[in-house]
């Protein structure tokens, strides 16, 4: 098997810039599709921590729209004002809502206790209605209290999953784990929630945003980051009143910042009905396209695999005739171009998978859309190219292996 | 007894035209024989050896090689067989053009299943058999035509063969390298090989204790 999978390599360096085009279609096909599931792995990730609270009809005070597809202008938005939590206290105040939390956030951070960490913990820095807004319960210990945000205190809730990771049978009420280089203090842990869109919602801290503010400095550098850094309000209306308080939010923005009446809303509302229709929108876009671009890249680089391997079989039909006059079987032949064919796509596969990863990553550097990675769609795209390389393979393979050895030899 | 040809037939059709390259050889060989074929070019030489050697079917006739019909092995019992048992040297050597001559020599090893270094090791042990040890490294289009055919014994040789055939060993030979050729057979033979030589060439036949004649397909005596 070392020495057929040699052999085929040694065919691959032979001819590298046919082997290359060849598989073309493939790392086009491997590439986007890769790309296209971390993005929506991406979304996944982003759009499940919105709906956190599914039941419940939060509505949504941001800078940015969450909702609006299409163009935007990403330096106008930068340009508006940051939400405050003075805001949210604003709003807490109106009639048709029952209350609202000003919400700034850090994702994909890590925690530690003694030599214990969790990763890709969501550092929420909120207000004590945190828990009411989202439909979290406290299992063990207390809640965020009115002080614990006034006095700007380092204490935190944590989620059932990293009480789990961190802490295993220890009870962690009072204890302190670390992130970064500040300490915070155990006071409370909410009961499990489970996942949601594939993502638990229970590795997160929630944390005064007074102290949030305080510790973690905001990175402004950049138009997306001046844009979606920063507070968001998360608002829960009294029961039935959901058109009623968008109504009344957007009006007591609008008399806050001093808008005139021709002047658009600099600053917009959502709702999580709208936010989970517009994800959606997009999953499904997104899944079809990825069906569309595996069935063509699969012809398209299929075909590729079976015209070079059949190419490959003709150039080489006396060294076919050689190998079957010193005792290789059909099954041997059949073998040794199969892998060929494999080779090949698989290395097709391996570049794609290679580009996917760095167009999603850049993807995620320009844009605001996030990008996931995650193993299974590796193992994806080595399995789709290997299925292709294995499928379009056999036809050359076999009509290599059932060649008579004497007319093989005789071919010139 | 090794092979046992009887009454066989080859008909080449090449659209409407029928060439009968053989019509209705019987032939045996016993083991550790040393027999050479004689003929005319077109004679059907190469195409009784093909036969003999399993690669090919007669049209006609029944072919036994080691007591069973040719026709009564599976693909994969043939390819074991001519792994095995036979060692051909081709009237134009057929080497693999990009493996070393240590590499090609090596090359029916892979199909017995044996590991790499074993390969190699029995691999050099061949071609120093046949003088060419310190050339090993190069490829055919570096060697030269004498060399190649040392080459080319030397592979049919590494499975250790109860029956070689040599098509033509001498054909593209001077004089001397192809007696130095020929001395290699006589010592495989006096080793205790079967050895099928064919050629056109009555001195090169003379090394063989049985010679037989083919005309136009047939043999007479
Ligand atoms: N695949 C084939 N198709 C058609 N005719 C063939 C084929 N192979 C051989 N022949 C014909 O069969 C006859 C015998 O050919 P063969 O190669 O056995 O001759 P030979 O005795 O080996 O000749 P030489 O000494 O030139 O090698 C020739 O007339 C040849 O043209
Ligand atoms: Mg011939």
């Amino acid at each position: 098997m070392g020495e057929i999978l040699n052999l085929a390599f040694q065919t691959f360096r032979a001819h590298k810039m046919r082997s290359f085009l060849t598989t073309l279609g493939i790392i086009i096909g491997v590439t986007t599709v890769i790309a296209i599931l971390s993005l929506i792995e991406g979304l996944n990730q982003s759009v499940a921590k919105q709906i956190r609270s599914i039941g419940s009809d939060l509505i949504f005070v941001t800078k940015f729209s969450m909702v609006r597809m299409g163009p935007t202008n990403f330096e106008e938005i930068a340009e508006r004002p940051d939400l405050t939590p003075e805001d949210a206290l604003a709003i807490k105040q109106l009639s048709s809502v029952e209350t609202a939390i000003p919400t700034i956030e850090q994702n994909f951070a890590k925690l530690k206790y003694r030599d214990k960490e969790v990763a890709q913990t969501s550092i929420e820095g909120s207000s004590e209605d945190f828990s009411k807004a989202y439909n979290y319960i406290v299992e063990i210990g207390r809640d965020l209290n009115f002080d614990d945000i006034l006095y700007k205190r380092n204490v935190g809730v944590i989620g059932s999953y990293v009480a789990k990771n961190l802490f295993g049978d220890e009870s962690p009420i009072g204890k302190d784990l670390n992130i970064g280089a500040h300490r915070i203090k155990i006071i409370g842990v909410y009961k499990e929630k489970g996942s949601f869109l594939g993502q638990s919602m229970d590795n997160l801290i929630v944390i005064p945003y007074t102290f949030y503010d305080k510790t973690f400095p905001r990175r402004r550098a950049t138009v997306f980051e001046k844009a979606f850094g920063g507070y968001t309000i998360s608002v829960v209306p009294k029961p039935k009143m959901v058109e009623r308080a968008m109504d009344e939010i957007r009006e007591l923005m609008r008399r806050r910042r001093g808008l005139r009446l021709d002047e658009p809303d600099n600053f917009e509302l959502g709702t999580q009905q709208m936010l989970f229709e517009l994800y959606q929108n997009i999953t499904r876009v997104g899944f079809v396209a990825i069906v569309a671009i595996a069935v063509i890249s699969l012809i398209v680089g299929g075909i590729g695999i079976m015209n070079i391997m059949l190419v490959s079989v003709a150039e080489r039909t006396r060294e076919i005739g050689i190998r079957k006059a010193v005792g290789a079987s059909n099954q041997n032949i059949l073998l040794q171009f199969l892998t060929e064919s494999s080779v090949l796509a698989l290395v097709g596969g391996i570049i794609g998978i290679i580009l996917g990863v760095l167009l999603a990553l850049l993807i995620s550097i320009v844009s605001p859309l996030k990008a996931a990675v995650s193993l299974w769609m590796i193992i994806l795209g080595f399995g789709f190219s290997a299925a292709v390389g294995i499928f379009f393979g056999m036809y050359p393979a076999r009509k290599a292996a059932s060649l008579n050895p004497i007319e093989a030899l005789r071919y010139e | 007894m090794l092979c046992l040809a009887k009454d066989i037939y080859k008909i080449y059709t090449m659209g409407k035209v029928e060439v009968e390259a053989l019509r209705g050889v019987s032939l045996e060989i016993e083991a550790n024989e040393y027999i050479s074929i004689m003929g005319p070019s077109g004679s059907g030489k190469s195409t009784l050896m093909h036969i003999l050697g399993c690669l090919d079917t007669p049209t006609r006739g029944e072919y036994y090689f080691e007591g069973k019909k040719v026709s009564d092995y599976t693909d994969a019992e043939l390819a074991r067989i001519r792994n095995r048992y036979i060692g051909f040297v081709f009237q134009n050597f057929n080497l693999l053009p990009r493996l070393s001559a240590l590499e090609n020599v090596a090359l029916p090893l892979i199909y017995a299943g044996v590991k790499k270094k074993e390969r190699l090791e029995l691999a050099e042990m061949m071609l120093k058999k046949v003088g060419l040890a310190e050339r090993m490294r190069h490829r055919p289009n570096e060697l030269s035509g004498g060399e190649c055919q040392r080459v080319a014994i030397a592979r049919a040789l590494v499975n250790n063969p109860k029956i070689i055939f040599a098509d033509e060993p001498t054909g593209n030979l001077d004089t001397k390298t192809g007696s130095e050729i020929m001395e290699i057979f006589d010592r495989l033979h006096s080793e205790g090989r079967t050895i099928v030589l064919v050629t056109h060439d009555s001195n090169i036949a003379q090394h063989a204790k049985r010679v037989i004649r083919l005309i136009d397909g047939k043999i007479v005596e």
